[in-house]
This record gives structure tokens, sequence and C-alpha cells, in this order.
């Protein structure tokens, strides 16, 4: 089966520029949070979706909340920011400061997570499209509820069998003990242009011409 | 003056985007790399590296935590920390160690402007 598989470089090239877009992800988070964000290394595979839902369960976590934005282009997928349902009026507080009342931040939640997600994807996202000199269409920041399975649609048009692009970094904020994952998703005919684009991209560098890349 | 520099990646793809930005600012320097901190500190206890370029985010020892043990026996290395984390803690951390900052994704400007730095450096030290 032509899953797109990824040579060793192709794997390496699209955990360096997925971590570069998290890396400023996490700095912006840094900015609304005003408190370090912790990164793990990032993590690249071709799994299946329901393979992909149950990474992100982590400790066996199934309540979670995602603020997620498809995006469109050359290629097309979603991207999530993922963290148990449990921290998010954590998050919500850390962002909106320790001044305001639990029923304030319960108002507030919907919003400022949307707010927050639109931040950190696109920080993310815009990193990646300029670091491949792409244009990427963003969608407006939706919230989802649930298990890893109902995040990643294992159930309904997609089936849970499906193979998708999955690359995932967690990142935690130690003083807040908030921890979650920044994830993006893609189905195969957009890894086919990923690889497509991945490859100019090695060879811009290899061909060393007198601008600069990445 | 030629200098050697040490580059350090976990990422090959990251290593042959500083590699190439060096080669265009300067052609004449010869380079190393190198995938993970061990490697790096057997490079530079080996005597013949002068500057350093530190990927951040790497697992087992993190870029910043190779610039401590760097810096236990080159206090005066010029080096840099190489990442898109450009968090206050991560740019004020490498200035603790005396190291610079240079963000990815990197420009051959940035590099350019390190590079130079650190030439002049050198030449102060040994002239």
């Amino acid at each position: 089966m032509d899953t797109g598989e990824l040579t060793d470089l192709e794997q390496d090239a699209l955990a360096e520029i997925a971590n570069m877009g998290v890396s400023r992800a996490a700095s912006n988070l840094r900015q609304m949070v005003g408190e370090q964000v912790f990164l793990s290394v990032p993590s690249v595979k071709i799994v299946t979706r329901e393979a992909a839902s149950r990474l992100v369960e982590r400790e066996n976590v199934t309540k979670l909340v995602a603020v997620q934005q498809s995006f469109e282009g050359p290629f097309a997928g979603r991207a999530l920011l993922i963290f148990p349902e449990a921290q998010s009026l954590e998050l919500v507080r850390s962002i909106v400061g320790d001044q305001h009342s639990l029923e304030d931040v319960i108002d507030l939640e919907q919003e400022a997570l949307a707010e927050t997600g639109n931040i950190i994807l696109n920080g993310c996202l815009a990193t990646i499209a300029n670091v491949l000199h792409r244009t990427m269409r963003m969608s407006l920041p939706s919230i989802v509820r649930g298990d890893g399975a109902s995040l990643f649609e294992v159930q309904g048009t997609a089936s849970g069998g499906q193979f998708v692009l999955f690359l995932f970094i967690d990142f935690n904020i130690k003083k807040r003990d908030i921890h979650g994952f920044i994830a993006l998703l893609m189905d195969l005919p957009s890894i086919a242009a990923l690889k497509t684009i991945v490859n100019d991209f090695i060879s811009a560098i290899e061909r060393q011409p007198s601008g600069h890349v990445g | 003056m030629q200098y050697k520099v040490l580059i350090v990646d976990d990422s090959k793809l990251a290593r042959m985007v500083m590699a190439s930005a060096l080669r265009r600012i300067r052609p004449d320097w010869a380079l190393v790399e190198t995938a993970n901190a061990d490697e790096a500190l057997a490079a530079v206890s080996g005597g013949t590296v002068d500057i350093a370029l530190i990927d951040f985010n790497m697992p087992g020892v993190d870029g910043l935590e190779l610039v401590a043990s760097i810096r236990k026996t080159h206090p005066s290395m010029p080096v840099a920390v190489v990442s898109a984390n450009v968090q206050n803690e991560i740019i004020g951390r490498a200035r603790e160690l005396n190291a610079g900052f240079v963000s990815k994704p990197l420009t051959d400007e940035a590099l350019a402007a390190f590079l130079s730095g650190a030439a002049l450096r050198l030449k102060k030290v040994t002239p």
C-alpha cells in the first residue's frame, strides 16, 4: 500500500519543521501565561487515526478538550491544542490572571480557549508555511470535548483504520501543572504533497543557492 | 583567519541548513557536525573546535545543558544556542552562560552577525 512512507531524511525534516513551528507557538503561549513552557522533542508517525487517538490519552485521561483549526493549501489537515479537560480552567486562569473569580473564568472559558488556540496554532502553522515558502489558509478555531477518538473523528466520515501523518509534541507549564499536546494530523493525499514540498526544501539546501533557505 | 565550527543538532535537516549557511557565509572555515551532546563534548575536548552552534531541543541533554558543560573547560569559546524557542527563559539562560542566541528558521543575516562577533572575540584572545 502506498501510505506515502517517509524516508529517514523526510521524517527528520518534518520533525524539525514541526519543532520550529511548535517552539514558536510555545513562545507565544509563554507570553500569554507569563510562565515558561517546556516542550518535548517532536514525534512524527504514520499511524491509524485510532492509534493517534490513543497517543493523546496519556495516563488514560480520556476527558480531553481541544482547540482545533483546519488548514488548507498545498497540503491540508488539522492542528490541535489538546489538554485534559480538568486543566482547562487552570489554563484560562493562567492567561486571564489570578484575580478573576471562578465564575468569571468559567464565563471566559470558551472565548479564552479559542483565542489561545488561535494564537498558538496560527503561530505554529505560519512558521511551517514560511519555512516551506507556501501559503496556508486557516479556519477559525473551534473547541472539541471528548476522548481521543472523538477528537480525531475515529468514528464518523473518517475510518479509524485510516492512516494519517501524526506530528505531536507535548508541552507543560510546570508552575501551573498544566500539560498537553500540540498535534498536527494530515490525511494521506496530503502526505504525498507534503513529501514533494519537503523534498524541494531539502534539495534547495543541498544546492546551496546564494539566497537563504530555512 | 580560518576557524573550525561545531554544529550540534539532532536533526540532520537542521545540520544541513546550518552547514549550508555557514559555507555561504564563511566558505573557507572548517565545520564538524554532531548529533548529540556526547559527540559534541568529545569533539570539543579534541581541542580543535573554535566556535559552536548548538540546537536547544534535543533528546537527552538539551542545548543549554551542553553549553554549561562546555563552559567548564572552555569559558570563552564563542557559542550560540540555535532555536525557534524564543522564550525569555531560554534566551536569558543562554546569556547567563555567555552564549549567543540565533533564532530558527535560520537566516544568513543572523548567523553572519554571530560569526562576525565570534571571529572578533577569537582574534582578541589569540592576537
